[in-house]
């Protein structure tokens, strides 16, 4: 009964979702009030039946219905209560339910914090977003329906995918969709904005802290996927350059240059056609991502199904969108017009240097990820591109981009003049190539790519101090406290997500740079000694788990001679599934982190566990500042958002602009 | 410089630097790109010589073995048609399994043994990875003629 209830729920929200997307954009058209106030009311009922169908779904999941395929498939008896909430998204239909739930939700937040927008301009944001939720709705009603039921009844369901039973699970792919979906914001704003023909600061202010919300919730959760990779696929890697991976980090650079781009627009008016066109990308490339993943185009544990229709129906949704959208804005871009003049030395160049690498690094990212699809599907052969190609392609393109950060905040809007700049940046300068000189001494050995990294993320640290002084020094208040209090939210979010950027810097650096990593056959007593420890494997023992049988080993760790620790990595094989998994133990510190990994008994007789072992033993220095610096972005897009400019602003601004609104919308 | 002129410079030069970016990927993405060759073609030499390749294909069954004192292991990769010699040094992944697919990357030797520097099998249990099956597909694909009569009789 309770998975019919959320089929029905699916389908109003269909009907619901049609009409959010259809009347409200006639009534903008037609400068129809009645019409257009349709828009609040039709999203937010749109997300409440979604919402009741997800909690359906979820609650089949809990009570264990197995006579529903979907939980028959992906879940277990046995399988703890968090996992079985979480396997509501870890199948195809779910995650694309958990999608559609995600753009309800921000339809939502927007009817709630947009109350004063300009009608025609909220009815035409609403209407993008219940079309696009129509098109996910469709696709979930016809091709992938999560309540499908299984006749007869399943005694016992197949199990989650050992890989996706993990906290990641319960939290990387929400906030991940957060930020994919979230995208969709930006890009209903800039579909609306060319529909109806406005396009200015007041909508780059509109824009801005929803982009920057999506953002920093990309950002954790491509964090978070990373992280979850490092310590579950027992590989110590942080990034694999693989696609699944690209499809998310894709929009994210796009998202970035789009933050950076609608700054200018906001404040100088520049670039306008541009922001347009990266909002659009950028969600693009979150369908794209979804694409991707979802359609089984890429077989890897992201990819729970091969079914042509998917990929299809996929495909077909992107082309309208994408394509649609891409019309549109040759239609309208010319009728844009462009913003304020600036010169060669100035914030906006700065910026635009920014985007331009931003959107070379996007667009070698997107060569390596869709090439081997493309030769596969003409049937070309079968090719894969290497992470050295994206290593030797993105780091060249990102260093000079670290290097602006540092000089874009110092410059002036307009024009700089150079030696005032260089004045500004001597000191930084000395301070990142100092740094980069003695800090490789240090940490033991000297070169170049150490070297150069160090001084970028010191370059962005410094100048970011040198920044932050001048800014209290020019302001006229007395007191320390008096002078931080009168920067902007907005402006130390930018600090913050910079230095995040540069504390990212220094862990890919260090990690790279002075990683040890050794696969070894390590009898029971044995030891082996690496970076200045001695590891000593003193066996495996068996021990039971909640739906798996474990084999836990024992690895001490002694620094001359003192034993600091012992870690206890597991080999895991799951019940249900009879699937083996390896549970890394790691260590954990500011410092970097000692990580032991089992392979497998490697005597004779491949069932004697007492016999040697194939253990994995690395040494990751300053790795977690990695992860630290993307929360720091993350941090820095939060805090910005919570710049009460953005909230003032809409209400003078509603106040004395809803007039001209008005009259705009009768350019249409 | 009139106006127009500078501007006309600025588009030069931005194109040129492009231009140079877009010549180093492409350069990169070349000389990075890694084929994938199935045990039949590589039974067949059509493999690059000196250049790492992937071949995938089934492990067969019963052809694991270990190298006593090393982490050396030895195994067979088959399409079901030809079956190609893998040595590798290092830690399996967990899903690799005698009888399942699997992907190895790395170079040929002179004596005909695929030295892997890297063995994939990161796919869920339920799923081959995709090259390993087309591996298999091809090979079916290739004996359909001399094999219907005899799969004829086995199905009897």
């Amino acid at each position: 009964m309770i998975p019919e209830l959320g089929h029905f729920a699916l389908i109003l929200a269909l009907l619901t979702a049609l009409v959010q997307g259809t009347l409200p954009m006639l009534g903008a058209a037609m400068r129809e009030p009645r019409l257009m106030a349709l828009a609040r009311p039709a999203a937010r009922a749109q997300f409440l039946l979604v919402a009741l169908a997800f909690t359906c779904l979820a609650w089949s999941f809990v009570a264990n219905d197995f006579s529903v395929q979907n939980v028959a498939t992906n879940s277990n008896s046995e399988l703890p209560l968090h996992y079985r909430v979480a396997a509501t998204w870890g199948s195809h239909e779910g995650s694309l339910l958990l999608w559609t739930l995600m753009l309800g939700g921000w339809s939502f937040a927007v009817t709630l914090f947009s109350r004063n927008l300009p009608a025609p301009m909220l009815a035409r944001v609403i209407s993008v977003m219940g079309l696009v939720s129509a098109g996910f709705l469709l696709f979930l009603l016809f091709t992938s329906n999560p309540f499908e039921r299984l006749v007869p009844a399943a005694a016992e369901g197949r199990d989650l995918n050992p890989l996706l039973q993990d906290p990641g699970m319960v939290f990387h792919p929400p906030l991940l969709y957060m930020g994919y979906v979230g995208f969709s914001v930006a890009f209903s704003f800039a579909i609306a904005a060319l529909l109806g023909g406005r396009l200015d600061a007041t909508w780059a202010r509109w824009s801005r802290p929803w982009t920057t919300i999506a953002w920093s919730f990309l950002t954790v959760g491509i964090a978070l996927g990373s992280g979850w990779a490092y310590y579950t696929l027992g590989w110590g890697g942080w990034w694999f350059w693989d696609p699944v991976e690209n499809a998310s980090f894709m929009p994210w650079l796009t998202g970035t240059a789009l933050i950076h781009s609608l700054a200018v627009t906001e404040k100088r008016g520049a670039f306008k056609s541009w922001t347009v066109l990266l909002a659009i990308i950028a969600f693009s490339l979150s369908l794209l991502g979804t694409f991707l993943v979802r359609s089984g185009v890429l077989t890897s544990v992201h990819a729970f199904a091969t079914d042509p229709a998917r990929g299809v129906f996929i495909l077909a949704f992107l082309a309208i969108v994408i394509g649609g959208s891409l019309a549109l804005f040759a239609y309208r871009a010319g009728k844009v017009g462009l913003g304020g003049a600036f010169g060669p030395v100035s914030r906006e160049s700065m910026l635009l240097a920014n985007n331009v690498l931003l959107i070379v690094a996007l667009a070698s990212v997107l060569l390596g990820t869709l090439y081997p699809l493309f030769l596969d599907a003409l049937n070309l052969g079968k090719i894969s591109v290497g992470p050295p190609y994206f290593d030797t392609v993105f780091y060249p393109l990102m260093a000079p981009a670290a290097f602006l950060m540092g000089v874009g905040p110092l410059a002036r809007w307009t024009r700089t003049p150079l030696p005032e700049l260089a004045a500004r940046l001597r000191w930084a300068l000395g301070v990142a190539a100092a740094t980069a000189l003695v800090a490789p001494f240090l940490l033991g050995r000297w070169s170049l790519l150490v070297a150069f990294g160090l001084f970028l993320a010191f370059w962005i640290f410094a100048t970011t101090a040198v920044n932050l002084r001048q800014r209290l020094l020019a302001s006229p208040r007395r007191g320390v406290l008096a002078k931080l209090r009168a920067n902007s939210p907005s402006y130390y979010g930018m600090i913050l997500a910079h230095l995040g950027v540069g504390v990212f810097i220094i862990g890919v650096t260090l990690v790279k740079g002075y990683e040890v990593e050794k696969d070894v056959r390590l009898d029971v007593g044995e030891s082996v000694a690496l970076g200045g420890y001695d590891f000593k494997f003193v066996g495996v023992t068996p021990q039971p788990g909640p739906n798996y049988r474990a084999l836990t080993g024992t690895v001490e760790v002694r620094k001359d001679g003192r034993l600091i620790e012992t870690l206890a990595p597991e080999k895991r094989i799951y019940n249900a599934s009879g699937q083996t998994m390896t549970i890394a133990a790691i260590d954990t510190g500011i410092l970097g982190d000692r990580y032991v990994s089992l392979g497998e008994p490697v005597s004779a007789d491949a069932t004697n566990i007492d016999g040697p072992w194939g253990v994995r033993i690395y040494l990751k220095p300053f790795v977690d500042w990695i992860w630290m610096g993307a929360f720091l972005m993350a941090l820095g897009g939060f805090i910005a958002v919570s710049d009460r400019r953005y909230r003032l602003a809409l209400k003078t601004r509603a106040a004395r602009g809803f007039g001209d609104a008005v009259g705009h919308a009768g350019a249409d | 410089m009139k106006p127009r002129t500078r501007r006309f410079a600025w588009i030069v030069a931005g194109l040129g630097i492009l231009g140079i970016a877009a010549a180093l990927v492409l350069s990169a993405f070349q000389s990075n790109l890694v084929f994938f060759f199935t045990p039949s073609q590589v039974a067949a030499r059509e493999t690059p010589q000196g250049r790492p390749f992937r071949v995938g294909g089934l492990v067969e069954a019963g052809s694991l073995a270990r190298e006593p004192d090393s982490l050396t292991v030895r195994f067979r990769v088959t399409d079901t048609a030809k079956t190609i010699p893998v040595s590798y040094t290092g830690l399996l992944p967990d899903l690799f399994k005698e009888g399942k697919g699997v992907v190895a990357q790395g170079t040929l030797g002179p004596d005909g043994v695929f030295h892997a520097s890297e063995v994939l099998a990161k796919h869920d249990e339920n799923y081959m990875p995709p090259e390993a099956k087309a591996a298999v597909d091809q090979a079916h694909k290739g004996m359909t003629m001399k094999s219907l009569h005899q799969d004829t009789k086995a199905e009897r």
